[in-house]
């Protein structure tokens, strides 16, 4: 980009340092403001030295102006020529600290440090690694049209098969209805005959359970007439302390009474008429003083296993984590009553059936119209599973076109798409526009990195740079998250990351998608070789 | 269903208000209190004023060394055998031991530099109350009372300390166990009369107590074989209202009273988020207490290694400030006093009564007894770069060249645990480590160093190197049943090397040879950590006290172990270079003597203002026992500071002797650079100040090297006899030149600063205004401010070129800032040697004194027979209260 403007700067600072002389560490575009034969002036115009006090290694200007070439001032910089590559600055406190910093070894002229040009060497190998770089850039640049190309071509087609599909799904709306018509003319005449069949089947019952009732009473009117003459009497009422009409732990003799409606003892005809006083509560068998259990036993009750019609956990990316997660806040007892137990809602037909036998079967003219009727819901069912199949599919589709895929749509290729970078320890996963997972190589389950966000480069590169958010949390710390790296290559790999803070992510990801332009290769004139910077003063 | 829900809600609030609550704080519950400690609990119930120790002044035996004397305890009939010596240097040592134990009591070792010198001690006197015997010429004299036993130190008309003053002296002795029988337990109500008991001769029967030959905490069981074993005693120091040291507490300078709570105890301990104000025990222990009134400064030096508890009273303590100067006005009879009570669990009675009368000769005779701080590389008075953790070396390189990139100079960046192969000491992760001596080179081309972390837990592991040879050396610690102990740490199951062995210890040592310790080179440095020891599923986060270390329980020499981590490694440092480089070694434990080994942080502090506050007397009270190289985290180590704690935290840091940030593995990043171009230029100030200081803090390191004088100091210790000093510990001085009043409040807009001395001028270093002393001063700050004085009187040489590290300076000149008492004289000093070997030990330096008076500046040269060249330079002098001269002439010897 500023290579030419660079490689034009060597020219120049080549040209005329051969001949111009300069105290140390001055810049060439300094040196009018440094003359030998007169007095110096602080280039922050504060003050005003003798010539002979520039460079003496003794801070005399706040701005360090008059010590360019030394340690001396603390603010001061220091200006390598560095022939033959790029001249730079540098800080007055590298000046002779024995480590090597200009190319060109000037600024270790004092220290003993035993540094060598560099410059043509370093030249070399950024000449060549910008040959590569540019190489990279040229060929990524190339195949970003083509993904331009690619992109824009798909995005027509998923236009048009929006459009398609937008169209396919007023045809399709219209057959729901129909298909509607069709089951709610069907389920009609069906419920009808349900209803009968149920209510005959209820008629059935109620006569049966009135026998049981009543050979039920018979024989709890044989187990309390202890005495078997053929009355119930008070003190046989008194052994079922079950019975206890206020439930305050006696049952006394007036209770008892009570209960027997006031007289002392009543024959079968009249244990019929308290029967449904008793009937609720009475327990069969001798009983002891223990206080007997409120309800009466049931029959089994079948607990409704949980039905698989229901997901047991809320659609979420990552159940395993989930889980783990509510785990250590050591609150299980609340989950379970969360969202683990369906409602049972179909289980009162069931027991009926248990208790009172089975519903006989359909005749065949009422199953002649529920077969029908089935026929017809699954008809519309399936027409309505597609409408909603043609719904999501618009969604989607709008979803993808809508998307910023950059400027040019040149990362619409990375939609849907996953990479996978393994390292020593785990499997980084990265699917663009989507989601980031890590997940240990030798088994474990897998961690949310964090759930795309936006692009987040610089003002004037935003789309250098993804961030993903909100992933799994961490312990004592914030929600995972990624930041993902683009730089241009030829391929779309991952090639690094690292979590440079806890929980915070930084992924390294390669795409022809961010390559620029390379500006022409101009044939650039070979740096200057000459290593006679200039004259020390 | 309603009312279920509803509870619920209540369990879950609740739950929440738990972990909150439990988050940053300690848990309580995982250490002792003296109740739960029966040793404690059994000694604190004594009742003062009922000792039943006498002295058989028969059998007195004077040499030119030392007296002995037998004590009894007439409850028991068990002897005593009390030693006297009179040392050099106005110390006194008294040693108790039971005169025939059934076997031998722990005596420390390897804590005392030498066996100390003693002086002749002569009877002044003697009748069947006593003995009066002569502490020489000072008109010093020791009273030993016979019944009750008691010791008095006199100067003139003047108790200094009274030892057993209050009866508390109890010696439990060695038993063998008699099977736990009910044993009706013997009433003693008749004895009160002293002069009774030789008619009521009869033994008392020894009570058995809980917890005296078994005692459980928590799910944790303490076999103790040896029975009960503590002694404790009492110590009177009359006219003193101010004590000081006994740390490692995260507590004030002065010391509290106790009486209300626990004693202060000593117990190294790895103590998981501290909280503050609380005399619990933390990471280090140092047996040695200052007691400080305008007169005179005294110290008590107790020798013993076992968990140790001191009791503090003190006859004002309950009293306002005006109704001290009701007594005052009043003539109220009572003198203040402070009473101090030492209890250890086993060990003897070792004490050392450091009897000043200044506060260097305290500190002069306390160095004669457990050495002086070593002399650190000046590098290490650097800045310090640590983070738990700098995750490889890709990452090791960025945060080196951050500091490039942003121009903050440092000179060490630290590994903490993750760069080893699983938690491996000695060893890198293959993958994140790989090629450590690039790295190291990479740090040494900038002649910047590195610090790498090693743990005295040894992952048991029979791939592992360095577990297979100590336990086939049988090195390791024992558990009680004769096995290696094994404990859980870091790398999972660990055993936990016997430091006390020297040959363990030698060992160890060798193992930081270069061609041992694969990838170290000789700019890698080492970190202890871990060394109380920790154990995680130990008693109280430590080693169980029933453990064995060769004929010692555990129990006798925990608070040992970790000076002795320290000192083998530091070992290791010197010899791996032949004896040639310093070592530089940061320990979390130590011990009486640790400062001889290296230097010493606070442990896990956290992000809070408090913890910043803190860091002060905390590093106070350390300098106070001798060990001067301390600091804390700086930003603190849990939690995430703001970015105003974080920069007034490398403000305070930077005027503290230890000076490193680290941080907890869960938090953010936080280089210097990470918080917005402002803060890193505060930051960047910051750290730049502190190296333009290093050779004020060199020469203070070597006049602590030479001396035992600490480099932070309260003020106290400058100005003596000053009460408005005796208690300021949010301001300190660095050395005797420097003072600094760090800002330690969120928001702060002023501070208030105590400028100590009445004839003294002190210069603001960053305006050089010139302030009177003995004043308050109110200054404005704004979050560049750092209030740090120049006393007036005072020569400071300072390296006004900053570099990438303090190497990169070595050849730099001098600036001197001179700065003018109210005399227009002033003095200081000015050392130079190579900075990193121990040839000074050779003579191989530069001191010089400098004096200003009457306008002429000297320079002379106080190590005649020392050599040593140098490439540095004077270039520049500042003098601070003077007028603009109207020549200036320069001089050179010979003229």
């Amino acid at each position: 980009m500023s290579g030419q403007y660079l490689v034009l700067l060597f020219l120049f600072g080549g040209v005329f340092s051969v001949e111009v002389q300069r105290p140390r560490g001055v810049p060439l575009s300094k040196r009018p403001l440094y003359e030998e034969d007169k007095p110096f002036t602080c280039l922050d115009g504060s003050r005003t030295i003798p010539f002979d006090r520039v460079n003496d290694d003794y801070c005399d200007c706040q701005d360090g102006s008059d010590e360019p070439g030394t340690a001396a001032c603390p603010h001061g910089s220091f200006h390598c020529t560095n022939a033959g590559f790029r001249p730079t600055f540098i800080p007055s406190s590298r000046v002779n600290d024995g480590i090597c910093d200009c190319c060109d070894a000037t600024d270790e002229y004092n220290s003993g440090a035993d540094c060598q040009n560099t410059c043509r060497d370093l030249w070399r190998k950024e000449k060549e690694s910008m040959e590569k770089l540019a190489e990279i850039a040229k060929e990524g640049f190339l195949l970003k049209q083509q993904l331009i190309q690619e992109a824009n071509r798909g995005l027509e087609e998923k236009k048009s098969k929006l459009t398609d599909v937008q169209n396919s799904k007023k045809d399709l709306e219209e057959k729901v209805e129909a298909l509607r018509m069709v089951k709610e003319t069907a389920e009609q005449p069906e419920k009808e005959a349900k209803d009968r069949h149920l209510k005959a089947w209820e008629e059935q019952k109620a006569v049966i359970r009135m026998e049981k009732d009543k050979a039920r009473m018979a024989e709890v009117f044989l187990e309390l007439d202890g005495d078997g003459d053929g009355f119930v009497s008070v003190a046989e009422l008194l052994s079922h302390s079950e019975l206890d009409q206020n439930s305050d732990g006696s049952f006394t003799e007036a209770e008892a009474q009570e209960l027997l409606g006031g007289v002392d003892k009543l024959d079968t005809a009249g244990f019929e008429s308290i029967w449904s006083k008793i009937k609720e509560k009475y327990m069969s068998g001798s009983n002891t003083d223990a206080p007997a259990p409120v309800e009466p036993p049931q029959e089994e009750v079948k607990e409704p296993a949980s039905d698989n019609d229901s997901e047991p956990y809320p659609d979420d990316d990552n159940p395993e984590e989930e889980e783990e997660e509510e785990d250590e806040e050591d609150d299980d007892e609340m989950d379970d009553g969360d969202y683990k137990s369906p409602p049972p809602t179909e289980t009162h037909e069931k027991k009926d059936d248990d208790e009172d036998g089975t519903m006989p079967p359909y005749d065949e003219e009422t199953q002649k119209l529920i077969d029908a009727a089935q026929k017809a819901r699954d008809e519309f069912d399936e027409a309505e599973k597609s409408l909603r199949e043609v719904d999501d599919n618009i969604r989607n589709l709008e979803k993808e076109i809508s998307f910023d895929f950059g400027p040019s749509v040149e990362f619409a290729y990375l939609y849907s798409q996953c990479y996978e970078l393994t390292t020593g320890e785990y499997v980084y996963r990265l699917c663009p526009f989507n989601r980031v997972s890590q997940k240990p190589k030798y088994g474990g389950s897998e961690t949310n990195l964090g759930s795309w966000g936006k692009w987040a480069g610089p003002e004037d590169n935003i789309y250098s740079v993804m961030k993903y958010e909100h992933g799994t949390g961490c312990w004592q710390g914030p929600n995972r998250s990624t930041t993902v790296k683009l730089t241009c290559g030829t391929e779309t790999v991952v090639t690094s990351t690292s979590e440079p803070s806890r929980c915070e992510y930084l992924m390294e990801f390669t795409s022809p998608a961010v390559c620029q332009e390379p500006p022409p290769m101009s044939q650039e004139p070979p740096p200057m070789t000459s290593d006679h910077g200039h004259d020390e003063l | 269903m309603a009312a279920f829900s509803v509870r619920m809600v209540h369990v879950l609030v609740l739950w929440l208000a738990v972990c909150l609550s439990g988050t940053w704080a300690v848990d309580k519950g995982n250490f002792k209190t003296c109740d739960q400690s029966s040793f404690c609990k059994r000694q604190r119930a004594l009742k003062p004023g009922e000792s039943p120790y006498r002295v058989l002044l028969e059998t007195m035996e004077l040499t030119n060394t030392r007296l002995t004397l037998q004590l009894i305890n007439d409850n028991n009939k068990v002897r005593l055998l009390l030693e006297l010596y009179r040392l050099q240097g106005n110390i006194t040592r008294v040693k108790i031991n039971e005169l025939k134990p059934l076997k031998p009591r722990y005596e420390v070792p390897d804590v005392l530099v030498r066996e100390p010198p003693t002086e002749p001690l002569s009877v002044l006197s003697q009748d069947e109350n006593g003995v009066v015997l002569s502490l020489g010429a000072e008109s010093q004299r020791v009273i030993v009372s016979a019944r009750p036993f008691r010791l008095d130190i006199m100067e003139g008309h003047n108790v200094l300390m009274s030892l057993n003053s209050r009866g508390l002296l109890a010696f439990e002795h060695l038993r063998m166990r008699k099977d736990t029988q009910a044993e009706p337990e013997a009433e003693k109500k008749d004895e009160a009369d002293p002069a009774n008991q030789a008619e009521t001769a009869k033994e008392e029967e020894e009570k058995v107590e809980e917890g005296m030959w078994e005692e459980t905490f928590k799910s944790h069981s303490d076999s103790k074989p040896n029975g009960p074993s503590a002694v404790s005693l009492d110590f009177s120091l009359p006219g003193v209202e101010h004590v000081y040291g006994i740390p490692e507490h995260a507590e004030p300078l002065k010391l509290k009273t106790t009486e209300s709570g626990d004693p202060y105890r000593l117990y190294n301990l790895d103590v998981f988020q501290y909280e503050l104000y609380n005399p619990m025990a933390l990471y280090g222990a140092v047996p040695v207490m200052l007691a400080h009134n305008t007169k005179r400064t005294t110290g008590i030096f107790w020798l013993n290694a076992a968990e140790t508890w001191v009791d503090i009273s003190s006859n004002t303590a309950g009293k306002t400030v005006f109704g001290k100067m009701l007594d005052y006005v009043q003539g109220s009879s009572e003198t203040p006093q402070t009473d101090v009570r030492w209890i250890s669990e086993s060990g003897i009675i070792d004490v050392f009564l450091m009897l000043g009368p200044t506060p260097k000769d305290v500190f002069s005779q306390y160095a004669s007894l457990t050495g002086t701080q070593s002399f650190p590389p000046l590098s290490s008075l650097g800045y310090h770069q640590c983070r738990w953790n700098y995750n490889d070396q890709e990452d090791v390189r960025s945060v080196d060249a951050g500091f490039d990139e942003h121009d903050i100079p440092y000179d060490f960046i630290w590994l903490d645990i993750e760069h080893t192969d699983g938690k491996r000491y000695f060893t890198w992760d293959p993958h994140k480590f790989a090629t450590p001596k690039d790295m190291l080179q990479g740090l040494m081309d900038k002649k910047r160093k590195m610090v790498a972390i090693v743990d005295p837990h040894i992952k048991i592991d029979n791939n592992y190197k360095i577990h297979n040879e100590i336990r086939s050396r049988g090195f390791y610690v024992k558990n009680k049943d004769g096995g290696d102990y094994e404990g859980w740490c870091w790398p999972g199951s660990a055993g936990y090397p016997d430091f006390t062995r020297a040959d363990m210890r030698a060992w160890w040592a060798s193992m930081f040879a270069y061609d041992q310790y694969e990838g170290s080179m000789e700019n890698l440095y080492t970190w202890n950590d871990m060394n109380e020891p920790s154990v995680f599923n130990g008693p109280e986060v430590t080693m169980h006290k029933d453990a064995v270390h060769g004929s010692w329980e555990h129990r006798d020499v925990h608070n040992l172990y970790g000076l002795y981590v320290q000192m083998a490694t530091a070992d290791g440092l010197i010899q791996r270079s032949g004896g040639v480089e310093r070592p530089f070694v940061l320990t979390r434990a130590f011990f009486a003597g640790s400062q001889r080994y290296g230097a010493v942080w606070t442990g896990d502090n956290a992000a809070e203002w408090d913890h910043l506050k803190i860091s002060i007397p905390m590093c106070l009270s350390l300098g106070l026992v001798g060990i001067s190289f301390c600091g804390a985290d700086v930003g603190g180590f849990f939690k995430s500071p703001s970015p105003e704690l974080l920069v007034r935290w490398y403000q305070t840091g930077a005027y503290q002797p230890f000076f490193r940030a680290h941080a907890h593995l869960d938090t953010p990043r936080r280089e210097p650079w990470l918080f917005g171009p402002e803060n890193l230029a505060l930051i960047r100030d910051v750290v730049r100040q502190r190296y333009t200081f290093l050779p004020y803090w060199y020469q203070l390191f070597y006049n602590a090297y030479r001396t035992g004088e600490p480099v932070m100091r309260p003020l106290w210790v400058e100005y003596p006899q000053d009460p408005a000093t005796f208690a300021v510990d949010d301001e300190f001085l660095i050395g005797r030149d420097l003072l600094v009043h760090p800002v330690t409040d969120e928001g702060s807009r002023g501070v208030t600063a105590y400028l100590p001395g009445k004839d003294e001028f002190w210069y603001d270093i960053h305006t050089f205004h010139k302030h009177n002393g003995a004043q308050n001063l109110y200054i404005p700050v704004t979050m560049s401010s750092i209030p740090v004085f120049q006393r007036g009187g005072s020569i400071i040489p300072r390296k006004l070129r900053v570099r990438r590290s303090s190497s990169c300076m070595e050849h730099d000149p001098y600036t001197l800032f001179v700065a003018l008492n109210p005399q227009r004289t002033a003095e200081g000093e000015l050392y130079i040697d190579d900075g990193h070997t121990f040839n000074y030990e050779k003579k191989e330096f530069i001191h010089r004194r400098f004096s200003f008076a009457n306008n002429v500046l000297s320079s002379v040269n106080i190590a005649p027979d020392a050599k040593f060249t140098t490439k540095s330079w004077v270039e520049r002098i500042i003098v601070l209260g003077a007028s603009k001269p109207s020549k200036i002439t320069l001089r050179t010897a010979g003229e």
